[in-house]
């Protein structure tokens, strides 16, 4: 087992959206920090840092996960997807232009970690009621939108929507 | 675009969006700006009240990697107190000086090479602390034994003034009824998903500060810094990040911090970056008022209200921080509502209690001034055997009346509230609703129906906050009115087009709705025009206004836009005319070119006729200047100071609001179920549909936490209980109830465009439509928000219901 003392760094390296990154970690690095302050991919953001509002969310290894609530070490040699990955060639994905189409972000801080959940979350559920979707996007919190546009952009996308 | 051919409008899809959805935006956590940043972090009282015996820096001074340390006596040498509009003598600094009135007040500051080592250092400072009563309790606070906040004041009560408008003693006196409700209301939270945020620089040679930041500012509260940091204006520059990741007012409340950041980078003499963690937004941000007050009607038996009075008691938590007392004041002199009312009494008392200081929230001091109104319209029409609808058409101000002029002195541009009403009656199905309720109450079920209406003030006059002084003391301070919005549009050498805004937006489409304006003017496309929403005090043009709130874009600094945008087509149309051999009164700007009127063929790219102005001045039109560059300062009309009687044109549009609710209360666990919410609007001209539909959803949104979820709470000894969103519940995505949208617009005759400002919306009214529809429910009218599980079921158990 890996032991890293206090006050040390330890070389992690990760997959983000298909490219090698490396970087340091003392134990107690956050992902979210290790993502953000080094290596310097900001589109994570962080709301509540306590694993409530979900803003944080990126996917790791198939699965969202609140990067707030996992230490880099843990996730050395991981593929971990984040909001930048998202618009594949330059063009946004189906959920990227429905969330526009449905004006389901307004100042867009907490719609990073929304797309990374509801992007697996149709991978795994690919025609949701209203009601799933709601109950995914309880994990997030939003202030500005009051979640309307994002539950129908995310039904737009899944086909749901009638 | 709309069938008119105009962007001003149509439903643009936001500018803003991309970056966002891609991760590309940037925000101030995301920002570097000046190399060499230490990292701050804050040690937080853990008191509510305490006299601060020693602090003891020594270790954590050499604490490996810090780089120093700054404590409030520190502060108090190095800034002054920041003032308020209340002139009492508070010495209110940004960090506690020689005692502690909050828990969550900060206390000191490290700075460090990053924040985990500046938080470790936090815990090797030992303060000692002498514990003082605490003061939470309102009425216990103005008791004239009740320990004291600030002993120079000699009271808790910092603030006390009543209003008479009209004969409210007669009104009384003649009344048939009169309606009493005293009431309370919790103190809650906007929370904005991005806390505050500021990098702060000191240089010297000469001594200047630069603080970039996520603040909602810049306007009055920028004088008040410089107060504070001894500097004039040009030494205090202000630079606001990209995107703010929300704020709904309370990122104003970060001043104070962003002193203090610019006081230590001096004292420390290195840059300091602080982004504040959610732990600290939630006990040392800001809130709203939670308040204890009274209202009384006086009504006629035929439903005339004749009279009201108001009776304030506001917990402004440890100090009045400007710009309060501004929150029970913004909506002063509209007392009377969508009313004809002309006799009014208001009595306000500012109370200091250990909690977190108030501030700018969603709706600012609506939520609180409609739930006393509109609560007494339907306890009064229950007491009359009045339909809570026919109640308030009785009331109404006529459509034929407009622009109204309130009795203290706010002036409605435009409205027609009867219509609004039978919007929301025809939405709800209002008839089959009320049959529903009946069959309801016969299975012995908890239904409730409640309305409330509201005028929507917009674009304050920054004179309104000087209603808490005498007209005296007024006089004494010099004169102050207005509310200005400031736009520059500049083309450049390539003829690309940039308009700079002064809103600070925090997630509204500001750039977008900027874009179809000048689109508009320039007879070109939103996405031909960059628009820039940073501020920056030193570099762009700006002036001032009461604040970047109140919902001031559509009715301020859109007219801003459209003025300058007007300045920049007129010269292009100048340009254009001498090239084209005709007048400029015949040169239009339409698709990207500037051409003849009727001759669609003689037409030049905008493009390089603006270019020219850059590239080719000698053949300009004789003594026109080079270079397109026009900024357009507005001051919306009729904005003066208030009156000997203290009468006051507080704001430029006043919108309204019409909303109704039905709930249903489970008599097993009181859980209070939203069966239907219907809001009707009037914002004016639309000018992104949208974009509008999106604010009036998220005011919903807030409107509903204050109304069954959201309290900051806080325990007898003053310690806070909602101190992390565990505690502090935020609505998601299943409690939200379904809203039904209406629209009876009338145009603003105040804005060139005719909108009127919108986005407090139903966060001033949800918690009282709701409450409505509760005491309609229960039968009985002292229900009080949040509308939580065990407070309802206490009702429930208490005394039965309607049914």
């Amino acid at each position: 087992m890996l032991r890293i003392k206090p006050g040390t760094r330890h070389r992690v390296t990760v997959t983000v959206n298909g490219r090698r990154h490396g970087g340091f970690a003392e134990a107690r690095t956050l992902l979210s920090d290790f993502l953000r302050h080094e290596l310097k991919l900001f589109g994570t953001h962080v709301g509540c840092e306590h694993g409530v509002c979900g803003a944080c969310t990126v996917n790791i290894d198939g699965r969202a996960v609140r990067s707030c609530l996992r230490f880099a070490v843990q996730v050395d040699g991981a593929e971990i997807g984040t909001v930048e990955g998202l618009a594949e060639g330059g063009s946004l994905s189906p959920l990227q232009e429905a969330f526009r189409r449905h004006h389901a972000l307004q100042c867009g801080f907490c719609t990073a970690g929304i797309l990374i959940s509801a992007t697996q979350f149709l991978e795994t559920n690919p025609d949701p009621t209203e009601d799933e979707v709601r109950d995914m996007l309880s994990g997030h919190i939003c202030r500005c939108t009051g979640y309307e546009g994002m539950v129908r952009a995310i039904l737009d996308v899944a086909g749901g929507s009638s | 675009m709309t069938e008119g051919g105009r962007w001003v409008g149509a439903p643009v899809p936001r500018k803003e969006d991309e970056a966002l959805l891609t991760g590309h935006a940037r925000f101030i956590d995301d920002m570097e700006p000046v190399p060499g940043l230490r990292h701050a972090a804050l040690l937080r009282s853990p008191h509510a009240h305490a006299d601060i015996v020693s602090v003891d820096i020594s270790n954590a001074v050499s604490h490996p990697g810090v780089h120093g340390v700054v404590t409030g006596v520190d502060i108090s040498a190095a800034t002054r107190p920041i003032p308020s509009a209340v002139r009492v003598p508070i010495d209110y600094y940004p960090m506690a000086v020689d005692k502690v009135r909050y828990a969550g007040e900060p206390v000191a500051l490290v700075a460090a090479e990053d924040r985990y080592v500046a938080e470790d250092a936090l815990e090797l400072i030992e303060v000692e602390y002498r514990p003082l009563p605490p003061v939470m309790d309102l009425d216990a606070a103005m008791d004239d034994d009740s320990p004291l906040l600030h002993e120079a004041v000699g009271s808790n009560v910092v603030h006390h003034r009543s209003f008479r408008y009209g004969d409210p003693e007669t009104a009384f006196a003649e009344a048939d009824r009169v309606v009493r409700l005293d009431w309370t209301f919790p103190r809650y939270s906007s929370t904005p998903m991005e806390t505050y945020g500021a990098v702060a620089q000191f240089e010297p040679a000469p001594d200047r500060y630069t603080i970039w930041s996520n603040f909602q500012g810049p306007f009055i509260l920028h004088a008040l810094m410089c107060g504070a940091l001894g500097v004039p204006g040009n030494r205090l520059r202000l630079i606001t990040s990209p995107q703010s990741g929300g704020s709904f007012g309370i990122k104003q409340g970060m001043y104070p911090y962003m002193v203090l950041l610019a006081a230590a980078s001096r004292l420390l003499g290195v840059p300091l970056k602080w982004i504040e963690d959610r732990l600290e937004h939630l006990v040392g941000s800001s809130a709203a008022s939670n308040r204890e007050d009274a209202v009384e009607a006086a009504f006629r038996n035929d439903g005339t209200l004749i009279g009201l009075k108001f009776l304030n008691v506001v917990d402004v938590g440890a100090f009045i921080r400007a710009p309060e007392p501004a929150s029970v004041y913004r909506m002063h002199s509209a007392s009377n509502g969508a009313y004809r009312v002309g006799n009014i009494y208001v009595d306000n008392r500012l109370v200091t209690t250990n909690r977190l200081p108030i501030g700018l929230n969603r709706g600012y001091g609506g939520p609180q001034f409609f739930f006393a109104l509109e609560r007494a319209m339907d306890a009064g029409a229950r007491a009359l055997g009045i339909d809570i609808a026919e109640i308030r058409r009785r009331n109404f101000i006529p459509r034929d009346s407009f622009p109204y002029r309130a009795p203290a002195g706010a002036i409605y541009d435009a409205g027609d509230y009867e219509a609004g009403l039978d919007r929301a009656l025809e939405l709800a199905g209002y008839e089959e609703l009320r049959a529903g309720r009946d069959r309801a109450r016969d299975e012995g079920r908890l239904f409730g129906i409640g309305m409330a209406t509201a005028i929507e003030p917009s674009g304050s006059n920054m004179a309104y906050v000087t209603l808490a002084q005498t007209p005296e003391e007024r006089a004494r301070a010099g004169g102050r009115s207005g509310g200005l919005g400031t736009c520059t549009i500049s083309v450049d050498p390539t003829g690309s087009v940039t308009v700079k805004t002064v809103s600070t937006p925090a997630g509204q489409g500001h750039a977008t709705v900027a874009a179809q304006v000048a689109a508009d003017a320039l007879g070109l496309t939103p996405d031909d025009i960059d628009v820039v929403t940073e501020v920056d005090t030193l570099t762009g043009a700006w002036s001032l206004a009461s604040g970047n709130y109140a919902n001031r874009f559509s009715s301020v600094v859109i007219d801003a836009i459209g003025e300058a945008a007007r300045l920049v087509a007129d010269k292009v149309r100048a340009v254009a005319a001498e090239d084209l051999e005709v007048a400029a009164e015949d040169v239009e700007l339409a698709d990207g070119t500037a051409r003849v009127v009727g001759v669609p063929e003689k037409a030049l790219p905008f493009r390089r006729v603006a270019a020219k102005t850059h590239w080719h001045p000698a053949g300009l039109p004789d003594g026109m200047t080079p270079g397109i560059f026009e900024t357009a300062i507005v001051s919306p009309p009729g904005l003066g100071p208030p009156d000997e009687r203290d009468r006051v044109a507080s704001a430029v549009t006043f919108g309204f609001i019409c909303d109704l609710a039905a709930v249903e209360i489970d008599r097993g666990t009181g859980r209070v179920e939203v069966r239907k919410y219907v809001s009707v609007h009037d914002v004016g001209n639309v000018l992104n549909p949208l974009i509008v539909e999106g604010q009036i959803l998220g005011g919903f949104a807030h409107g509903v936490g204050g109304a069954l979820m959201e309290e900051m709470v806080y325990d007898e000894e003053g310690n806070p209980l909602s101190g992390t969103f565990a505690d502090y519940l935020c609505v998601t995505a299943p409690e939200m109830p379904a809203l039904t949208v209406g629209h009876v617009d009338t145009p603003s005759p105040h804005t060139a465009l005719g909108a009127k400002g919108m986005g407090d919306g139903c966060s001033m009214l949800a918690p009282t439509a709701i409450a409505n529809a509760v005491a309609d429910a229960l039968g009985r009218e002292d229900v009080d928000p949040p509308f939580t599980l065990n407070r309802v079921w206490d009702l429930v158990a208490d005394g039965g219901g309607a049914g």
